[in-house]
């Protein structure tokens, strides 16, 4: 176990911002962490890092607790920009790099590699005030990977990039991963978790409403869409029982059902409205999960 | 240790390559080349602009035996004043005064006693070294024509106007000479401006660096790979390192000026920098005392920049320690003239005046030894303590963002650090 987090609870005065967190991260793997904004997210990954220490339960890395000692293992990528305005690109990334035990000459090395890779090596010698919110984004990121470290947490690492620059970041973590790195990071954008995640966790208001493998916590969900397109009227169809909800569209319905008996009386009701163009049993997305968790939570 | 010098180094050696820092120095060493040759410049000035032309004096003598003697006296001085008999009216002489054809002019006669009577009619309000040396020169005409009535020798005269020998002596041991105490009031008072304003802008960069970080976010970065205490001394030493490199650069050219300077003006600068009679003690407790004050207050900034997040309130949360340093300062310049005063001794021992006002007395009067020593282990053990307090401050502060602009986020950002 690489990564792990038992019972940590903090407390500021009478507020809970982290309510028993339990998370279990192995080596080698990609854990997304979910939540709404002032879900605790942040406020967990500074305990993570030793900045805040939690009121109660346990934190380790490597059966280690973490601390100033083993930042040169870690890379920490916060959720809003943290770089110097004013200092050069290159002459901050060697701070940052020197900060994390790197020394100047493999600092400079892993400075070039990175900027070549992440296609801007023309910014070096600009002031980091002078580049947009995506390129001061890169520098962000390769910041928080120039020293190759074992643990990656990401607070928001794809906010301000375009997909061409998505894809770039993505490869770049996954490259980690396969390189036996642990790595935490959290997001709103579901599809990139369920794209890049093998476990993941959903918290809200501190709380751990779900966690696990992202194939259990879709099948534990317990509710499957079924798109159906049709040129005719399906209204009919949503006195079916076992319907949840229903989204009708031009083009036909989504139909949110809980058991898959359900699809087949469905299909029967619909062809006999008209002939349909499209059926089909939907996982449910990240998305949806997320909403019904995090929406009934907030109902 | 091996971060905390990579700290020190980033503070330090990117405020020195900033263009705003090598500008003000550069301003700064032609502002004191200039105040050194300042005698000098306005010679030049004055001589260029025409104004060293010899002032014509018109004289109108009823007597007709004071005018050549009046301008033998001005010759003989050297003075440069042109003595002009003149044959018109008074009348006459005061329209061309008033229509500004001339500055002044004067009349002259002797009564029947032989008592010289003299009038000297000017426009100009802030005529007093004219007046002044025409009356001189006119005494002394007095006196030779007296002296010829009487008919005594030169050496009678000179016998009659011997001077009497006139030393004053103090026994109080803090006091020192006269003239020492001329040297000491001037240098102590540059000396403690430099503290001032230093203190003042030293201490107000590291709020605002501490602020600029928060800021920016860096400061997240930073603190997850170096403790917030590492951080915060290293850039209070950095910035200090700064701000001692600066000085020792205006000392140099301070000193090069003045001696480099041409302009040997007796009682001007160059005599008064010609460190022969700066005493040694006075610089040491100088840098002593700056170092200190820097130190105390660099903290005291540290602490207050750490619980705001942007640099825009950053002025108000250091507006008291702001008032501090000033209040420090006007008691110090105040006590200038007398550093005697039961106010200036208490306040002396304040550690947050200290710097200023203890400076100021060991500078000038002659203290006990255990007078400084004591001001310093105050300031010493204060630094220590706010350095303990503002460390445990700001292990919290720097996490705190929103709209924090008062000292009461003190108590918030401790129970913050403590968690």
């Amino acid at each position: 176990m690489a990564l792990q987090l038992e019972n940590v609870t903090k407390r500021f005065g009478n507020f809970t911002a982290v309510d028993h967190l339990n998370l279990k991260i192995e080596k080698g793997t990609m854990y997304g962490f979910l939540g709404a904004n002032g879900a605790g997210k942040t406020t967990t990954f500074r305990m993570i890092l030793g900045l805040l220490n939690a009121n109660e339960g346990q934190i380790a890395w490597n059966g280690k607790t973490i601390s100033y000692a083993t930042s040169p293992e870690i890379g920490y990528l916060p959720e809003e920009r943290g770089l110097y305005p004013k200092m050069k690109v290159e002459e901050q990334l060697i701070f940052l790099g020197e900060l994390r035990g790197m020394n100047k000459a493999d600092a400079k090395r892993a400075i070039d590699q990175w900027l070549e890779r992440f296609e801007v090596p023309q910014y070096k010698n600009k002031k980091v005030e002078e580049l947009s919110k995506g390129n001061q984004q890169k520098i962000q990121v390769i910041a928080a990977l120039m020293h190759d470290p074992k643990l990656l947490i990401l607070d928001e690492p794809f906010s301000g990039l375009d997909p061409v620059n998505v894809e770039m970041l993505k490869k770049a973590i996954i490259d980690f991963r396969n390189n036996g790195a642990t790595i935490l990071f959290s997001s709103h954008r579901m599809d990139h978790v369920e794209e890049l995640c093998e476990e993941l966790s959903i918290i809200h208001k501190g709380k751990q409403i779900v966690s696990g493998s992202l194939r259990d916590v879709k099948r534990s969900f317990g509710r499957q869409n079924v798109r159906i397109r049709s040129d005719y009227d399906l209204t009919n169809l949503d006195r079916i029982r076992g319907i949840l909800s229903v989204a009708h569209s031009v083009e036909g319905a989504v139909f949110q059902i809980e058991e898959e008996d359900v699809a087949n009386e469905l299909l029967t009701a619909a062809l006999k409205e008209g002939p349909i163009r499209h059926f089909e049993i939907e996982e449910p997305s990240l998305q949806d999960i997320f909403i019904a968790k995090v929406g009934k939570e907030h109902a | 240790m091996r971060e905390f010098w990579i700290i020190f180094k980033q503070s330090f050696i990117t405020k020195a390559k900033a263009k705003s820092f090598f500008i003000t120095t550069l301003i700064m060493m032609a502002a004191i080349f200039l105040l050194a040759n300042m005698p000098k410049i306005i010679d030049t000035v004055q001589h260029v602009s025409g104004g060293d032309e010899k002032e014509t004096l018109q004289v109108i003598d009823s007597s007709g035996m004071l005018v050549d003697r009046l301008k033998e006296q001005f010759e003989a001085g050297g003075s440069g004043i042109q003595v002009e008999a003149s044959t018109k009216s008074e009348k006459e002489l005061t329209d061309e005064l008033t229509a500004k054809d001339i500055d002044s002019f004067l009349s002259v006669s002797v009564d029947e006693h032989g008592i010289i009577h003299a009038n000297y009619t000017t426009m100009s309000l802030m005529d007093f070294s004219l007046p002044s040396r025409i009356q001189e020169a006119l005494q002394s005409i007095q006196t030779q024509m007296k002296a010829e009535e009487l008919s005594l020798s030169g050496t009678e005269v000179q016998t009659l106007f011997t001077p009497i020998q006139f030393d004053q002596k103090n026994v109080s041991p803090s006091a020192k000479s006269e003239e020492e105490l001329v040297t000491a009031q001037i240098l102590v008072y540059i000396l403690m401006f430099v503290i001032y304003m230093s203190v003042i802008m030293y201490s107000t960069m590291i709020a605002m660096d501490v602020a600029n970080e928060k800021s920016s976010r860096v400061m997240e970065i930073m603190i997850s790979s170096v403790s917030p205490v590492k951080h915060m001394f290293a850039k209070v030493l950095g910035i200090g390192s700064l701000g001692i490199l600066q000085i020792v650069i205006y000392g140099i050219t301070g000193y090069i000026a003045f001696k480099t300077s041409a302009t040997e003006v007796p009682g001007g600068f160059a005599e008064i920098f010609s460190l022969k009679n700066v005493s040694t003690s006075t610089l040491v407790y100088a840098a002593v005392f700056f170092i200190l004050g820097y130190f105390l207050y660099a903290t005291l900034a540290a602490l207050l920049g750490s619980l705001v997040s942007r640099t825009e309130d950053v002025q108000q949360m250091i507006m008291p320690m702001t008032v501090l340093i000033v209040i420090g300062f006007i008691i110090a310049a105040t006590g200038l003239n007398n550093p005697e005063a039961a106010y200036v001794k208490y306040t002396s021992f304040f550690p947050f005046f200290a710097p200023f006002v203890m400076f100021l007395r060991v500078g000038i009067l002659g203290l006990p030894m255990w007078e400084p020593l004591l001001a310093i282990a105050i300031m010493l053990l204060t630094i220590f303590i706010l350095g303990w307090f503002g460390a445990r401050v700001y292990r919290g502060g720097v996490l705190m963002y929103g709209p924090s602009r008062s000292l009461k986020d003190i108590k918030k950002a401790i129970q913050l650090g403590k968690e």
